[in-house]
């Protein structure tokens, strides 16, 4: 930080540190997608648990119902979305190391956004994958 | 006049200095709950994944999740979510300024685990019955 004997006056030398200004963005899509996810999460959870021990064919032709597979997607990528931005406040939360906070939030999206992307893919190809 | 010495303190007190309450838990829950359904995504990205990439796979998928222990971690799967999902409708409720009131705030956090716990066995009956 700046010396002692900075010239600087102590409201010029913490102007610009303040809050990014995006909290509420945050805030408000984490509600976004957690009200998706009531609807969605339950119509998951039937599929997945209707499916155990189902024979190959009959496990892809449900996938690959539009419905089923529309409503997959969509919790699919609000639930990226959604543990991206809680596991940003966690990382926040317990990790004060500058640097290994700006990874490790890093790492966070791209763990989303992988698992997300590989789960859209998944399903996408049972759709249309032949 | 003896000098008066500040007494030890913690200075910035955390959970051990608080006697538990049940809003304290679920709060700890909700929490833990998400941090374990982050990587849980991970087992719903294997299974799609293997289901995509045709019957071998998915034949191996399939003896794993429905072996006994697959669907017992499918079922604290399917509790963990909705756990985190009825601790959220509690926050929806709070968002709206409503359940501030002690009784109230103490009793919605009390009985989560309670109607997360019927909801799943709700959700496997339901899904057992469709199926």
């Amino acid at each position: 930080m700046l010396s002692k004997s900075s010239m600087r006056t102590p409201l010029a030398r913490v102007r610009g540190l303040g809050s990014a200004k995006s909290g509420t963005g945050h805030f408000w899509l984490q509600r976004v997608t957690a009200v998706a996810n009531v609807l969605l999460t339950v119509a998951f959870l039937l599929v997945v648990i209707s499916l155990i021990g189902k024979p190959y064919p009959a496990a892809v032709a449900t996938l690959a119902n539009p419905l089923v597979a529309i409503l997959m997607l969509l919790f699919v990528v609000s639930g990226a979305v959604h543990m991206r931005l809680g596991m940003q406040v966690i990382i926040e939360d317990y990790i004060h190391s500058e640097g290994l906070k700006i990874l490790a939030v890093m790492a966070n999206t791209f763990f989303a956004i992988a698992v997300g992307a590989a789960c859209a893919f998944a399903l996408l190809k049972l759709s249309f994958g032949g | 006049m003896a000098e008066v010495k500040p007494a030890a303190r913690p200075l910035s007190p955390h959970l051990q200095i608080y006697r538990w309450s049940w809003t304290m838990a679920m709060s700890v829950a909700h929490r833990a709950t998400g941090a374990a359904l982050y990587g849980g995504t991970l087992l719903v990205a294997l299974w799609l994944i293997a289901a995509a990439s045709g019957p071998a796979a998915y034949d191996t998928a399939q003896a794993i999740a429905g072996s006994v222990l697959g669907r017992l971690v499918l079922f604290g799967y399917t509790f963990v979510l909705l756990h985190h999902m009825v601790g959220g409708l509690r926050h929806f409720i709070w968002d709206m300024g409503h359940g501030y009131d002690p009784q109230t705030r103490m009793n919605l956090a009390k009985f989560s685990g309670l109607v997360s716990g019927i909801l799943t066995l709700l959700v496997w009956i339901v899904a057992y019955a469709v199926r």
